[in-house]
């Protein structure tokens, strides 16, 4: 077992690999819409982040945007806020340029910093290959550690008839000092373009 | 719904099974068996195309949508043919651009058992708007299908388990070899990479 996943590791190795469940993740200073440097590190009282790669242009990222101000909006007070990460390269993908991210955030009203991965540096470490790609970490002593990667839900098309909220029933268990059940999602995305 | 295109296999197993009980009776009533009609052969390995769980159309074309159950059909074909699966949609940029290339294979290798299916991920939303439409304005010609399964963590490990769920990605396969690749191809690519399955 351990051999046919080095094996297939080691056959993919041109894909950078990121995080796993259990790994720190890195902290940045990106650019936000509102022209500030962003960091984790800025959010003293967070218990954690809900760091989400997303975009305009996507049609997956653009159905999930409702959802993700709701989970900002519900988890920000209970110390989890979202953090939006636009790592597109604006040069191969117009309509996720830095001015169409502050008209994005400004019609939606986020709540939230919606940064830009300048120079696409960030999304590599942390594995992110799609717009929407979400990382769930937890702030300890030792840093912001993975707990949770993947999808919002099961459902892209239609919010109301979700079954597993993956993202929420993550970001619960952690509230509660419990383990996070389903650890790990796949969903469909647009591929990041760098 | 889910596990249509296993009920033939299911039913073949009984079939078989059934065949086997009545000998067994048979055997049990008398010793002269030697006029036995012959079993009939179920080759299980023959299942018929699922039935599409919608069918789009407008005047001058039509896409069969499926859930995962129903398009696995199409990912496990056992015949002389080698097939290219391309996972694409009309709103991904660099799916469109490389969607020329496979209709350059599924033409020039008609004649020598390749075939192309491009499965769709557009939403069901778009499919009237969009997707239809963009079939019928690029002249596409290789097989068209849409893939209507927005539960996709339950089918993503099942096309391939280092698949991350990122379009395009295109599975090419044939009765012995089976390879996934989640990038995008130019035409010499692809070409090099398909004849590797002869």
């Amino acid at each position: 077992m351990f051999i046919a996943i080095g094996a297939l590791t080691a056959f993919k190795s041109d894909i950078p690999v990121g995080y796993k469940v259990g790994d720190i993740a890195t902290d940045f200073s990106l650019k936000n819409v509102d022209g500030n440097k962003v960091s984790l590190k800025d959010f003293k009282s967070a218990k954690g982040f809900i760091v989400v790669f997303t975009c305009n242009h996507c049609p997956y990222a653009q159905a999930y945007e409702d959802r993700i101000i709701a989970l900002d909006k519900k988890y920000k007070s209970q110390g989890y806020p979202v953090i939006a990460i636009n790592p597109n390269n604006p040069e191969k993908q117009k309509d996720d340029s830095f001015v169409k991210m502050q008209e994005r955030a400004k019609d939606k009203k986020f709540a939230f910093p919606y940064l830009l991965d300048e120079g696409q540096k960030i999304f590599p470490q942390y594995g992110a290959t799609k717009t929407p790609h979400v990382y769930v970490l937890q702030k300890t002593a030792k840093g912001n550690i993975v707990k949770y990667i993947g999808a919002i839900d099961d459902n892209y098309e239609d919010a109301a008839a979700v079954k597993q909220k993956y993202v929420e029933n993550a970001v619960d268990a952690l509230v509660k000092g419990k383990e996070v059940t389903v650890k790990e999602t796949k969903a469909i995305g647009c591929s990041i373009k760098a | 719904m889910r596990f249509t295109p296993k009920i033939p296999v299911i039913a073949g197993v009984m079939l078989l099974c059934s065949f086997a009980i009545s000998c067994k009776e048979r055997a049990d009533n008398t010793e002269i068996t030697t006029q036995e009609p012959a079993i009939p052969i179920v080759d299980t390995t023959i299942i018929q195309p699922p039935k599409p769980l919608k069918v789009y159309s407008n005047d001058t074309v039509s896409v069969n949508a499926y859930e995962y159950s129903g398009l696995e059909y199409y990912l496990k074909q056992k015949n002389d043919t080698t097939y290219v699966v391309n996972f694409w949609a009309t709103w991904c940029v660099p799916c469109v651009e490389e969607l020329p290339n496979f209709e350059k294979i599924n033409a020039k290798y008609k004649e020598n058992k390749v075939k192309v299916i491009l499965v769709s991920l557009d939403m069901a939303k778009m499919v009237e708007t969009k997707l239809l439409p963009f079939i019928n304005q690029k002249q596409i010609k290789s097989q068209v299908l849409l893939l209507r399964d927005p539960d996709a963590d339950s089918w993503i490990p099942k096309v391939d388990s280092t698949w991350s769920g990122a379009i395009p990605a295109t599975l090419i396969y044939n009765k012995d070899m089976r390879k996934f690749y989640e990038r995008s191809f130019t035409y010499d690519e692809l070409e090099k990479e398909i004849s590797n399955f002869k």
